[in-house]
Order: structure tokens, then C-alpha cells, then sequence
């Protein structure tokens, strides 16, 4: 079996197809992004913890089932609630954890009288002839973030660090515009990414935030496999034109450039399918991730190179550079 | 007998560290030093502890504002010792104005991780008193101790139980108390040089030394401190010194701090095959170091950590360079801890703990079976479409694939990393990318079959090709692991960790571990086909 055995699309032509359907994207998200923002999940915002007891005063009512607190606070529109057991699972003990409906004031009253309305309706047995505001809600109190903005500033800083050095590198082993050009198409992907997610009003976590990260990974090493052959085909025909130097390399790398991302889209997809709803948004976001990377790496970054060398004219010594042994 | 290669050890080596790493989780009833190096879970699948802490404000009397930043700089160095101390994707908040919440996955020590969070180390150099200084301090601190018996109960109580001996008469105990000698000097006994208390009285004389009447009635310019205990032997007598109270150097002076062990020919038997902490200073402390070994050779140097001696070295020479060192018989886990804390710095306020409570799991038991459900399956199907679209080199594929999911475990359990459920998609995400080296391989395989070369050839020439292009994409991506793993922390750090590992192996296993099960079992024997 072969896929895409002697291609010749015209990858280098249509780029201009390409740029639109991107221009399309980003600016859907910019739209995005600016309207709705992006919705930071309780891992980057501040929250309420709650201590509840639900043990019930009536012996024989059996421990409530964690599993089953789950399922009520999610139906009754607590989808982002973090509940843990606290303590001996037979005291009944949870500490529940809700994102702040409104960062600027202190909503913990408000949260904590919904919490008592919602346990009070849903829960009855559990907290019959009890007193609601001190025996069942021990304590309640406004939580930071678990990521706050020292370790925000940090993780963004380390990221910038690692797109310079990676510039560096492209540019040590192929040449420098190759290496603005793959790290342009990096922020194309997880742009795009966060313009879908502000649409579509999805939380970002951390988990999400890890995805990025992923996918920053796996594009970057996606382009360079197409860098690479530019780089070897270069050195095979120098005469020949480089639009069709580059055209051909993107077309020989098709066939593994398309099975590494369907071997990846494979897992993405059963985590998406199988892995349940905490994962849901992380498997969607890389599914995204790997059609917008994959995407990138065949119609973007080598035609941003493309582009360049039409508007400076500087091709000649960037290929030199280029093709010198290494 | 075939030739020793490297190949063949590397992969030895390779399927070895994987087999005992993973071996506790496979098989019950190892031996505990093995068994205790098991893939911790996170907080999310399996809970951890949980200890709340607060802001104790009962002596500083800080104001709210200060308070708030406290609390802001406190989570900070908290956050930073529980990184050093090892424990991966801990959860810090604040919680309400004055509150920390920390919760540590799987940690099976609680007091020994409590106790690091909330230690202070309070570092200082102090001159020992002369001899003929220390002799005076003690004779004017008994004095005036003597005079205001009855601010010390304690010391009232044990001079009345003294002079009923002395009534009872002859023993030499009364014989040495007649010599005008008050109760606080009886306390205290001159040998080899020094000044040592007797345990028993130890904690009698550390409540007098905190006193604050005491404190008032201490001569001026000196204190009187306790010597640490003794790891080994706790219940030896305990050191005593007189120490100038001004201190020459301090923490801020410290630039780093880290665990040594003494070389086994040492002389000194406090340094001899022992933990020991080395220091060095920044370049004003090593100046001020300078200084004060270089004016007072022959004099004792005092080194003291909330206000305990730790030792206090005779100063021989003149010592530059701002090197220092903290003996004093430490165990392992005690210098690590103290070197944490030393390195992290103090706590802004002091915080105390309010509970500490066992947590369970954030995450329900279906989410974890989902999640293990979707593992299977998207490995199911990678291995599938391999052997599908690369038939028997597939089917290597696929093998070597098995071994790198088992190396990133491996690895992942030797690093003491803890698994948390996004930790685990993002494993099953490296086996879906694990497979691109092999499949570039193939690919150019292929195409060299392509232009009619032999399978022998096509092979050697695919490898030697595409060998570039993976260390180049490879590379790239190490690249950014290594930044993100050196300046994140916490959860992008451990998300570091496998994006390296699942690189690494992923190299290996298709450039070296497929490569030798295809020359070996492959391209044997006459019929040299390459199924691909």
C-alpha cells in the first residue's frame, strides 16, 4: 500500500490559496479573542473552596458516593467544579473547589448560598434537620490560582527562550530565514488554536496550555523534515529554479509528512472518543492542533521562505548559505 | 563468537533499565528497596495530603498589606522547596488572606514534608568569646541569675532541691555548691576546653536562655548558645558557648549552599565519610570572610543556625576564596533539607500549620478507566496501520514501540515523576509521534527501493539519509524540552520531562533497536527480501 506515491500538487503556486485560509482563521480568532477573550480555566483564575460535610445525621443513609456529588454538581451547571474527598471517605467530608463567576468582587456569598440551594435540592437525605451555614458548609473561602503570575511570567519567559534558541539552531544548521519562517508558523498554529477555543468559549487549563506546547513540538519537527529535503534537493540540482526545488520536496515528503500526522490523529482521536469528558477538550485541542501543524508545515512555512526571497531578492546568498557542506 | 559492538550493549542496556524499572509494577513481593521505586500518581488519580497553613501573626503584628505580600512570597519559597525536595505537581493556593493550601501527591512522609515547608534556617557566623571573656560572662550571668531567683521558677525550685542536699550534708555535689557557686553555674560544666550542660538539664536551660529576664540581665555584646545534639548519640552531654552576639557574617552573605560527604581518609571525624555542608559566599561575604579568619587566627569561629552552634572551628588561617563549611553530624536527609532551606531562603512570616488531612483523588474512578481505555485503543490502532502499511518492518516498528512506551515509564519512575491523567494522554500522544522516525526511515527506504537499488542497499542508504533529517527535527524539539524543563516549574516541567524521554527513546528505538532486528533477523540468509 502507498499513499501519495509521485505526487506533484503545486504547493508553491496556490500558496496565495493558503494564505487566505489562514488569514481566514486568524482572523476569526483575532474577532474572537477580542469579543469573547479567553476564558482561563480555575487553574489560572481565583475560585472558592468549600468544605462540606455530608454526612448524613440519619445512620441509615449510607456515605454519599464522590461519583455521585460529580455527577449532581455538573448537571447542576457547577461543570468546572474540583470536588475531593477529605479525610476518611466514610466522614463524607469534600472540599469543593468552583471558579469565581466574577473576578472583580468577591462573589464567595453567592457561590456559597447556589452550593446551599443546589445541596439542599439535589441532596436532601444528606443534610435533613442539619444547620446549613455551619454544620454542612464548614468553612468557605476565596482561593488564588494555582498558577499565579510569577509562575505565568516564568512559563511564558522559558517558552520565549526555547522559540529563540530554536531560531538559532535553524539558523546554524540551515539559514536564518528558514528559522524566522518555522517559528512564524508556530505562532499560526497555536494562534489559531486559542482563536478557536475563544470562540467557542472553551476553557483554557493547563492541560490545554500542554497541548500548545505539543503542538509547538510536533510542527516544528514537521517543518524541518520538509527544511531538510529543500536542503538535500538544493544540493542535488542546483540549477534547477527553487520554486521548483521547494515544490518537489514538500511533494516527497507528503507521503510521511501525512502518516506521521494520521498515526498521531489516531491516538488524539480515541482520547477524544474514549478518553472520557475530563480529556475532551485536551484531545479536541490536539486534533486541531495536528491539522492546523500538519497544515502549516506543508502550506506555510516553506512558502513564507518563498515569499521572502520574492520581496527581498536575497535568494541567492540564502541558498549559498543554504547548501555550504555541513 | 561474534564481535563486541556497541550496538549490541546499548540495547542490552536498554532493555535492562527498562526491565527494572517496571518491575515493581508488575510483580508483588520484591524486596522493599526495589519495590519503593514505583510510578507515583498524581493528585488528580490517586489524592495526597493536605496541609493548610496560616500566616502566624501573634508576634510580628504586620498589617493586612503586609500580610497579602507575605503570603504572596511565602508561597513562592514554599513552592520552590517542595520542587527541590523532589515531589513533582504539587498544588499551592492562597486561600482567603492568610492562608496557604498545599497538597503533595503520594508523599508517604508527612512530617518530614511539613516540617521542610515551614523550617527556617537562620544562618550566622559568631566569634566564640575568650576564654578569659567566657569565664567572666558566666560568673556575672550566675551572679545576677542568683540575685533574681525568683524571676526563674524553674532555677528557684531546683536551688531549694540543692540546698536540701547541702542540709543533708557531705556529698561532694553540696562540697562544690558551697563554693559560692549559684544554681545557673551548676547547670554547666568546663570540659576538654569547653563548656558542656548535662542532657537532663538541657531543656531546663533552654527555656532560661529564651527567657527575656535573662536575656536582659546577659552581659552586653554577648549570648550564651547550645551546641547541636549529636546525631549518633542525642543523649550525649550537650555544648555550651559564650559567642560575641554580633554576628560577622549572615544567610544574605551566602551565594549556595550544597551536600558533600567527607572523603573516607579524613582525619577529623566529624568530616570522615560524613554529610557535610559546603557553602559559598557571595563576593562581599567572601571579603567579610576574609577579614574576620584573616584579624582573629587562633580564635574560635562559631557557626550558627537558629541560634544552635552547629561547630565552631579554630581559625587556623587566613582563608579566602569565600568557601565555607557546616560539619557537625548531620544525617543524609538533614543536610538536603537544611541545604533546601538555606538555598531557598527564609520564610518572609512565619506560617503555622492549622491540619494536615489525607485527600483523595480529584478525578473519578471512570475518567482513569477511560483514560486507560483510549490508551489501548489508539496503541491498537497505530500498531494496526504500521503493520498495515509497512507489513514486517511494521511489525518491527510496532515491537520497538512497545520497548519506548516501556522506557518513557521506566525512565519517567527512575526520575521519581508523578503521573497525572493529561500526564498520561500526553504518553499516549509521544506513541502516535514515536512512530515518524520509523516512518521516515521507511518512506526513504522505499523510495531507494524505488530507483532499483538492492534491499541490502536501500536499507543502508534510507538509514544514512533519513538519519539526519530525525536529528535535525529531533533536536530541535530536545531543544525546547531542555529550556522549558531549566526555566519552568511545576507542571511544565514534568511536561518537559516526557517530551524528552518520549524523543530520546523514539530515536533509539527506530535508529538503533529496528535497524538491528532488521540486519539481524531480516537481512539474513539467501532470500534478502525487505517486506516495507
Amino acid at each position: 500500500m502507498r499513499l501519495f506515491a509521485h505526487t506533484n500538487i503545486q504547493f508553491v503556486k496556490s500558496r496565495y490559496y493558503a494564505y487566505a485560509f489562514s488569514l481566514v482563521f486568524i482572523l476569526a480568532g483575532l474577532v474572537g479573542i477580542i469579543v469573547n477573550g479567553l476564558n482561563w480555566s480555575i487553574d489560572f483564575s481565583s475560585g472558592v473552596a468549600a468544605t462540606v460535610n455530608l454526612k448524613s445525621a440519619d445512620p441509615q443513609v449510607p456515605a454519599l458516593d464522590i461519583d455521585h456529588l460529580r455527577t449532581i454538581l455538573k448537571e447542576k451547571g457547577f461543570a468546572d467544579a474540583e470536588i475531593q474527598n477529605i479525610g476518611d471517605m466514610e466522614n463524607g467530608i469534600f472540599q469543593i473547589k468552583i471558579k469565581s463567576r466574577d473576578s472583580k468582587k468577591d462573589t464567595s456569598t453567592e457561590t456559597k448560598n447556589l452550593l446551599i440551594s443546589t445541596i439542599k435540592a439535589s441532596l436532601p437525605e444528606y443534610v435533613k434537620g442539619r444547620d446549613m451555614n455551619k454544620d454542612v458548609i464548614q468553612e468557605i473561602y476565596v482561593v488564588g490560582p494555582k498558577v499565579g503570575g510569577e509562575l505565568r511570567t516564568q512559563a511564558l519567559l522559558a517558552v520565549l527562550i526555547s522559540l529563540a534558541l530554536m531560531i538559532i539552531y535553524v539558523w546554524f544548521r540551515f539559514e536564518l530565514t528558514f528559522g524566522i519562517m518555522a517559528i512564524l508558523a508556530l505562532f499560526h498554529d497555536v494562534f489559531i488554536i486559542l482563536g478557536i477555543f475563544a470562540i467557542t468559549g472553551k476553557e483554557i487549563t493547563i492541560q490545554i496550555i500542554a497541548v500548545l506546547l505539543t503542538i509547538v513540538g510536533y510542527s516544528i519537527n514537521d517543518t524541518i523534515v520538509v527544511f531538510d529535503r529543500i536542503r538535500e534537493d538544493l544540493k542535488a540540482n542546483r540549477k534547477d529554479d527553487y520554486h521548483v526545488v521547494f515544490n518537489k520536496a514538500i511533494n516527497s515528503t507528503l507521503s510521511r509528512t501525512v502518516i506521521t500526522a494520521l498515526t498521531t490523529l489516531f491516538t488524539a482521536a480515541s482520547l477524544y472518543f474514549f478518553g472520557g469528558s475530563v480529556i475532551h477538550d485536551f484531545a479536541l485541542a490536539m486534533c486541531l492542533g495536528l491539522f492546523f501543524g500538519t497544515y502549516s508545515s506543508i502550506f506555510v512555512a516553506s512558502n513564507l521562505v518563498v515569499e521572502t526571497y520574492q520581496l527581498t531578492h536575497k535568494e541567492k546568498t540564502s541558498l549559498q548559505h543554504l547548501t555550504k557542506k555541513k | 563468537m561474534k564481535k563486541f559492538s556497541w550496538r549490541g550493549l546499548s540495547i542490552a542496556l536498554f532493555v535492562c533499565v527498562t526491565a527494572f524499572y517496571l518491575a515493581p509494577l508488575a510483580i508483588p513481593n520484591l524486596p522493599d528497596w526495589w519495590a519503593s521505586k514505583k510510578l507515583k500518581l498524581g493528585l488528580d488519580l490517586k489524592g495526597g495530603m493536605q496541609i493548610l497553613l496560616e500566616i502566624d501573626n501573634s508576634q510580628n503584628k504586620l498589617t493586612q498589606e503586609e500580610v497579602k505580600s507575605a503570603l504572596d512570597q511565602n508561597i513562592m519559597i514554599i513552592r520552590d522547596r517542595i520542587d527541590q525536595f523532589g515531589v513533582a505537581e504539587p498544588i499551592i493556593q492562597k486561600m482567603g488572606n492568610d492562608r496557604i493550601m498545599v497538597q503533595l501527591p503520594g508523599v508517604s512522609n508527612f512530617e518530614a514534608a511539613e516540617k521542610l515547608i515551614r523550617q527556617s534556617a537562620i544562618l550566622e557566623f559568631k566569634l566564640v568569646a575568650t576564654d578569659e571573656n567566657a569565664t567572666q560572662v558566666l560568673q556575672a550571668i550566675d551572679g545576677a541569675v542568683t540575685q533574681n531567683l525568683n524571676r526563674f521558677p524553674a532555677l528557684a525550685k531546683l536551688a531549694k532541691e540543692d540546698q536540701k542536699a547541702l542540709a543533708k550534708a557531705d556529698s561532694t555535689k553540696a562540697d562544690s555548691l558551697k563554693q559560692s557557686k549559684g544554681v545557673f553555674a551548676s547547670l554547666i560544666h568546663q570540659s576538654d576546653g569547653g563548656y558542656k550542660v548535662q542532657y537532663d538539664s538541657v531543656d531546663m536551660l533552654q527555656k532560661v536562655l529564651a527567657d527575656s529576664t535573662f536575656k536582659a540581665l546577659m552581659p552586653a555584646g554577648f549570648q550564651i548558645s547550645l551546641g547541636k545534639p549529636d546525631s549518633q548519640n542525642p543523649k550525649d552531654d550537650r555544648d555550651i558557648y559564650v559567642l560575641l552576639s554580633e554576628a560577622e557574617l549572615t544567610g544574605a552573605d551566602l551565594a549556595k549552599a550544597k551536600v558533600e560527604i567527607g572523603s573516607s581518609s579524613s582525619t577529623d571525624i566529624k568530616i570522615a565519610n560524613k554529610p557535610y555542608i559546603s557553602m559559598s559566599l557571595k563576593r562581599s561575604g567572601a571579603q567579610k570572610f576574609e577579614t574576620v579568619t584573616g584579624d582573629n587566627i587562633q580564635r574560635r569561629l562559631a557557626i550558627v543556625m537558629d541560634s544552635m552552634v552547629y561547630s565552631a572551628p579554630m581559625i587556623q588561617d587566613r582563608i579566602s576564596g569565600g568557601n565555607a563549611q557546616i560539619t557537625g553530624s548531620f544525617t543524609q536527609q538533614e543536610a538536603q533539607d537544611l541545604v533546601i532551606v538555606l538555598n531557598t531562603g527564609n520564610l518572609v512570616a512565619p506560617i503555622k500549620p492549622i491540619n494536615t488531612v489525607i485527600v483523595g483523588a480529584t478525578l473519578g474512578e471512570d475518567s482513569i478507566a477511560s483514560g486507560k481505555l483510549a490508551g489501548i485503543v489508539g496503541i491498537l490502532l497505530v500498531a494496526f496501520f504500521m503493520i498495515l502499511y509497512y507489513k514486517v518492518s511494521g511489525l518491527l516498528a510496532d515491537v520497538a514501540l512497545i520497548f519506548n512506551v516501556g522506557f518513557i515509564l521506566a525512565m519517567l519512575t527512575a526520575l521519581g515523576a508523578t503521573l497525572t491523567l493529561p500526564g498520561i494522554a500526553g504518553i499516549i500522544l509521544t506513541i502516535g509521534m514515536a512512530v515518524d522516525a520509523n516512518v521516515l526511515i521507511f518512506e526513504r527506504i522505499r523510495e531507494e527501493l524505488l530507483i532499483g537499488k538492492t534491499p541490502r542497499s536501500a536499507h543502508d542508504a534510507g538509514y544514512k539519509r533519513a538519519a539526519v533529517t530525525i536529528w535535525d527535527s529531533q533536536i530541535t524539539t530536545l531543544i525546547a524540552a531542555a529550556v522549558l524543563y531549566n526555566f519552568g516549574s511545576g507542571p511544565i516541567r514534568g511536561f518537559a520531562v516526557t517530551l524528552a524521554l518520549g524523543i530520546v527513546g523514539s530515536i533509539f528505538c527506530a535508529i538503533v533497536f529496528v535497524r538491528w532486528m532488521t540486519d539481524t533477523f531480516i537481512l539474513t540468509g539467501v532470500k534478502k527480501n525487505l517486506s516495507i
